[in-house]
């Protein structure tokens, strides 16, 4: 299988703390891969280090062959990666469409002054970005909100466009961030239904971080254990269920 | 997409009717000196406050320095005319990239602040190339730089206002305005969609301070004189009323903004004991009543009011 994201041994240290220490994972193409874990075990900080809001203290991140370390957020988007918020991070004030054709700017190609003076390029891409959008959100069953603010849609239709938002910016891996949260079992397995979906779909891998044990062992093709910032299992999800170090991270030690 | 070039021909035409009557009123000599004064201030502060708008309003980002780069190009501007003789066109354009250019190089490290600090940085901005200019011999010091020629018409200022606006407004609706507006929304989110939110916040710092700056060589060729009380921080305060008079992000509100505080100023000017008294209430009353100002971030458009006028035939993009 061809590989996608190659992480090796990379930490990060602040200060005196050791938020991921020698973390090693891949991600092949058109993979599902979960990263779990308890509470502040450095899920999330794993997960900014891998889109460029954290520059790691040491080892190395590729993606498709390619050094991730030192770029920025918006560098490692165009790269290809592309991800979502524990909480929601849309933009809240502007309509559901343009929250979309903003995550489209990087595949627009007029200059400044086509824009300002209207001419040239800007017509024609104005008009295709916004079908693009529409098609998105038709996608996401959102396309009846489009010129809602952001801000008024229901919990469960903001964490779809921010799925949707994230998309628009053509990835080819998606990195959700605890996608589950706030859902009731219901919304979960639809969810999961979207993730797998949208793999197939969209062509693209998918690494999320989740709490929720049945979203991920349910979905997942290959999960990694983190605790305290040290990666402590990896493997498949019947693997992981009955792995003696993952119960004891979640349930504590047993009694003997 | 065609609605939209008709929508703008459709406000163009607006505009020249507006101008017309302006013009013949003029010309005809119903509207006097005093309030031929005060028509050119308020296109003046109009095109401070929407490029202001630019800045703080789509933006998001809070600079209070405005009044700095208005006085780039006020002397700018004048340098051209008045010390090199070169015609009025040519000051139009050098006093608006002079401004825009140092707007990119201030731009470039304060916009790396954000909130409270970024506004400390760029009133103190305002006031360092204030002082700066009171020190320079060659373009009058303290005493100001007179002999200015009135080049400054009712034409060169309303045409030049609407241009701007619909640059402006031309620019919030592409792709590097919906840029700005994510900025403002979420830093983090828009970086993370692929945004390089500095160039964005630096663009936008740009542009709006070449328009202070084209404002600047209108004022100075108006009024006969540049003189650095004119662009002390409360000018900057001046301006920044204005936007959030008229609503924080709103086009037209920074339109409506401007025509209304500098006509509210212009006609109590009869009675000066008065005048600060009734300013201040007017803005205490409008802040306890609408607190994000009189459009908030929308737009005044034709279809808010069906039998109304288009705000003055300005722009009115409805989105």
């Amino acid at each position: 299988m061809e590989e996608l994201l190659k992480v090796n041994d990379v930490s990060m240290i602040f200060g005196g703390l050791r938020a991921v220490s020698n973390f090693t994972m891949e991600i092949n193409k058109g993979e599902l891969v979960g990263l779990i874990g308890p509470n502040g075990a450095g899920k999330t900080t794993a997960f900014n280090m891998l889109t460029g809001v954290y520059d790691p203290s040491e080892g190395e991140i590729t993606f498709e062959g390619k050094r991730v370390n030192g770029k920025k957020p918006y560098q490692v988007t165009a790269m290809g990666m592309a991800r979502t918020f524990q909480n929601i991070r849309l933009f809240s004030e502007l309509s559901v469409i343009d929250n979309v054709k903003i995550a489209y700017n990087m595949h627009i190609q007029y200059s400044l002054a086509e824009a300002v003076c209207r001419f040239g390029r800007y017509f024609d891409e104005e008009e295709a970005v916004t079908k693009k959008a529409i098609e998105l959100l038709k996608i996401f069953k959102l396309d009846r909100y489009q010129d809602e603010m952001a801000k008024n849609l229901p919990y469960g239709e903001q964490r779809r466009l921010e799925i949707a938002r994230a998309l628009a910016t053509e990835p080819k891996l998606l990195l959700l961030d605890e996608p589950a949260a706030g859902m009731n079992p219901q919304e979960t397995h639809e969810l999961m239904e979207m993730i797998r979906w949208i793999r197939k779909e969209f062509d693209l891998s998918v690494l999320l971080i989740e709490h929720d044990m049945s979203l991920v062992m349910g979905v997942c093709e290959r999960i990694y254990v983190l605790e305290y910032g040290f990666c402590i299992a990896n493997g498949l999800p019947e693997e992981i269920k009955h792995n003696k170090r993952v119960i004891e991270a979640y349930l504590g030690e047993e009694v003997s | 997409m065609n609605s939209i070039k008709k929508h703008d021909l459709a406000t163009l035409g607006a505009c020249a009717v507006l101008f017309a009557i302006v013009q013949t009123l003029l010309f005809v000599d119903f509207i006097g000196p005093f309030w031929e004064l005060n028509i050119i201030l308020i296109l003046i502060n109009v095109i401070l406050s929407v490029s202001l708008n630019l800045i703080n309003g789509y933006t998001g980002q809070f600079s209070i320095g405005h009044a700095g780069f208005l006085a780039v190009g006020a002397y700018t501007g004048a340098i051209i005319t008045v010390k090199l003789g070169l015609p009025f066109e040519l000051a139009l354009v050098v006093g608006t990239l002079c401004s825009a250019l140092l707007g990119f190089l201030i731009g470039l490290p304060t916009l790396r602040l954000n909130g409270d600090y970024l506004a400390i940085a760029t009133l103190g901005l305002g006031e360092i190339i204030r002082i700066c200019i009171l020190n320079i011999e060659y373009v009058g010091g303290a005493s100001g730089l007179m002999g200015i020629p009135r080049f400054t018409t009712f034409a060169w200022a309303f045409w030049i206002t609407v241009f701007i606006i619909f640059v402006i407004k031309n620019f919030k609706n592409s792709a590097p305005g919906r840029c700005c507006l994510a900025i403002r929304e979420n830093e983090i989110a828009a970086e993370t969609m692929g945004i390089d939110t500095t160039k964005y916040k630096v663009m936008a710092f740009t542009i709006g301070a070449g328009f202070a700056g084209t404002a600047g060589v209108l004022f100075a060729h108006y009024f006969y004189i540049a003189h650095p009380a004119s662009f002390t921080f409360m000018r900057s305060f001046d301006i920044l009323t204005m936007v959030v008079l008229g609503g924080l992000g709103s086009m037209t509100g920074a339109i409506t903004g401007a025509v209304l505080l500098t006509a509210i100023s212009a006609v109590l000017a009869e009675y000066p004991e008065w005048r600060m008294v009734i300013y201040s209430l007017t803005l205490i009353i409008l802040m306890i009543n609408r607190p994000q100002g009189l459009f908030g971030s929308k737009e005044l458009s034709l279809k808010m009011f069906r039998l109304g006028g288009s705000d003055n035939g300005r722009a009115t993009e409805s989105k």
